[in-house]
């Protein structure tokens, strides 16, 4: 039934802070899934920084930073089988990196050019969605779809704090709800819509409310605690699989970075809270845990740092390998059988740019 | 052949194409249980089940949306909106995401999916139960449109929108829903995308029409009997847009009348003008005429008449064009 955890309530956290908060344990995690989730959660920060270097070189375009969300991303896809759909907005674009997908693949999504554009039944990872919230409908629809066929198959859609607000996630959500689809809908709530303040786009008192209008349960947890967001994805997936339909998650984050490469959050953002949560961030609680228990060394944790490190270097430098794009591409991907005018068009194009430049 | 009305065409399309292949569903408002506000899905639900013929929750972006998940699933989903201007909430997904999923994945993707609505005006409905908004459409990148006048290409070009890899929009003139009666072939029946129909064949004139306008073009070609020998070139599929057809009637008779319900500006006929203009000018007797709705809200059902093009206006224009 329907449930929500009351406004003031505590976050579900496991990661305690190392004093008077003591570390709690996933039940069913080894110590090889632990190191599991610190590599999805170092690769992804490491795809990250190294992006916001890249844009600064000039080598990809404009990008949304997700720093300081790897545990909410990580810890969720954890929780999936390879089955699951995952459908991310741009706050998500390189999840697909937890499915193996190539970063070069991700990169040149984000320089713009058409190798970037990936299948998505090759990874069970939808397109990255751009606008706010429309791809919500879309993972019901398919988390619907996979029931019809009687497939196991659960999806999960990402989508932050402002996307609540928007119609489309409204629809997907109690479509979802009505067609008791195997649905997680997972809230990166991290406090900001570029300049808008989570207090601006809702006068209930969490995200995790909305939850009961859909007739589903919500829940809220700690965004920056890997373990208790695995374990809050890992009893929605559960809960799906059993035919209990969809579920809402809040993971409650702070936004520490600016929205992206173009957004300057000095005009709005409150600097100081940024530097506390600077201090708290995600892998660094993580890589805490790892140590008190014993499970990570100095030495482990810079070799999975260079592995991604690596990683990255290689990626970039296969986007940058790619030969630039036959303008021909313009015309032969919108449809199955393109329209003879664009036949026509391309001919005229190549014309008049000149055979060289075609 | 049975002799079929309009809508009963789509209905016999219907249960020809779920019955073709398990992975067709139809989704939509009132679809299941009553069969469609217009009985256009009658039957399916008993037929298929109620997983192949959905009563969803009123919500057009949520049903193109999920139709768009669907897809992604393995299925090929026709959505129904249940009125032209109630179809205004799925145009966020239909231009944000149906138009552009295969070209974002690079071709790899398919989304085979259907939209269609019964549209325009003459009907003596409320507000918003009358616009002709294939413009919208038409304009999306990734979409085709398609618009049946006669029974048989109800059901024809329905089918082909069914089985086409691409997202297909199909308009139904609502009008001519009960109105008209027409053979239509038993069994499968599809006409292909892309094709026009010459309506009427005549040497004088072309009346170029779709949908709605094409019975009164006809009507037209009628009135006109005895002053002149006119073609009526019924479009049928608006994108992809059967150009030889056009351009060959243009070249036959020299003159062209465009008639459109939708408001004239930046409208269809729009761009049947300027294609004309770029490709037949040297055929043309005179210029390209448009009798269209006009710019401004579809009426108040008491003079929805004068807002709609009619035999007379028609009429009116192919005189001055003949005499030009």
């Amino acid at each position: 039934m329907a449930q929500v955890l009351p406004a003031e309530g505590d976050l579900r956290r496991i990661i305690g802070d190392g004093e008077g908060v003591p570390d709690g344990e996933v039940e069913g995690l080894t110590d090889h899934d632990l190191i599991e989730l610190y590599r999805g959660m170092v690769l992804l920060r490491t795809y990250d920084e190294r992006s916001v270097v890249y844009h600064r070189q000039g080598r990809i375009g404009t990008y949304a930073i997700f720093w300081n969300h790897e545990a909410m991303q990580a810890g969720s896809v954890y929780a999936l089988e390879d089955d699951d759909w995952i459908f991310p907005s741009y706050r998500e674009s390189a999840i697909g990196l937890l499915r193996a997908m190539p970063a070069s693949t991700i990169l040149s999504w984000w320089r713009g050019h058409p190798a970037g554009w990936w299948n998505p039944a090759d990874y069970n990872v939808a397109s990255i969605c751009v606008p706010i919230g429309t791809h919500v409908p879309h993972a019901a629809g398919l988390a619907w779809g996979k029931k019809l066929k009687g497939e196991s198959a659960c999806a999960i859609a990402y989508f932050g704090d402002g996307a609540t607000s928007e119609g489309a996630f409204h629809e997907g959500a109690n479509f979802a709800g009505v067609m008791r689809a195997p649905l997680i809908l997972f809230c990166n709530n991290n406090h900001w819509a570029i300049s808008t303040p989570v207090s601006a786009q809702t006068a209930a008192a969490t995200l995790a409310d909305k939850a009961v209008g859909y007739g589903m349960p919500g829940t809220r947890v700690d965004g920056l605690d890997v373990l208790a967001v695995y374990e809050a994805t890992r009893e929605a997936v559960a809960r799906a699989r059993a035919g209990g339909g969809p579920s809402f998650i809040e993971a409650v984050s702070y936004r520490a970075a600016p929205h992206a490469t173009a957004d300057d959050p000095r005009a709005y953002i409150d600097l100081e809270r940024v530097e506390e949560e600077k201090k708290r961030e995600c892998l660094g609680r993580y890589e805490g845990y790892l140590r008190r228990a014993g499970l990570l060394t100095d030495e482990m944790a810079e070799s999975v740092r260079s592995e991604a490190a690596d990683l990255m270097r290689e990626a970039i430098a296969a986007a940058e390998a790619e030969p630039p794009a036959d303008i021909s591409l313009l015309f032969d991907r919108a449809f199955a059988d393109p329209p003879s005018s664009f036949e026509a068009d391309l001919a005229e194009l190549r014309q008049v740019l000149g055979d060289d430049l075609g | 052949m049975a002799e079929l009305t309009l809508v009963e065409a789509v209905n016999d399309c219907f249960h020809t194409e779920l019955e073709r292949d398990p992975w067709v569903l139809v989704m939509g408002e009132d679809v299941g249980r009553a069969g469609g506000v217009f009985r256009a899905t009658a039957g399916l639900r008993d037929r298929f089940g109620p997983d192949r013929c959905v009563d969803t929750p009123l919500a057009e972006a949520g049903i193109l949306g999920s139709a768009v998940g669907l897809c992604m699933a393995g299925w090929r989903p026709v959505c129904e909106m249940q009125y032209d201007a109630f179809s205004y909430p799925c145009l966020d997904q239909l231009i944000t995401h149906v138009g552009r999923y295969r070209w974002r994945t690079g071709g790899k993707m398919e989304f085979p999916l259907t939209v269609r609505m019964p549209y325009g005006g003459g009907v003596r409905a409320p507000e918003l139960h009358d616009d002709s908004p294939e413009a919208y459409y038409v304009h999306t990148p990734g979409v085709k449109v398609a618009i049946p006048s006669t029974p048989a290409d109800a059901k024809g070009l329905l089918a082909a929108a069914i089985r086409d890899p691409d997202p297909v929009v199909v308009l139904e003139p609502k009008l001519h829903y009960r109105t008209l009666r027409g053979e239509v072939p038993e069994g499968e029946h599809v006409v292909p995308l892309g094709k026009a129909r010459l309506a009427r064949e005549g040497s004088d004139l072309t009346l170029v029409a779709y949908g709605s306008m094409v019975p009164l073009a006809e009507q037209a070609a009628d009135a006109l009997e005895g002053e002149a020998s006119v073609e009526v070139l019924d479009i049928r599929t608006l994108k992809p847009l059967d150009e030889e057809a056009l351009l060959a009637s243009a070249a036959k008779t020299g003159r062209v009348v465009i008639v459109q319900e939708a408001p004239r500006t930046a409208g269809y006929g729009a761009e049947l003008a300027a294609i004309l203009a770029d490709k037949a000018i040297l055929d043309l007797h005179g210029p390209v005429l448009r009798v269209t709705g006009y710019d401004v809200p579809y009426p108040y059902w008491q003079i929805e008449d004068a807002y709609m093009p009619s035999v007379e206006r028609v009429v009116a224009a192919a005189r001055k064009l003949l005499e030009f």
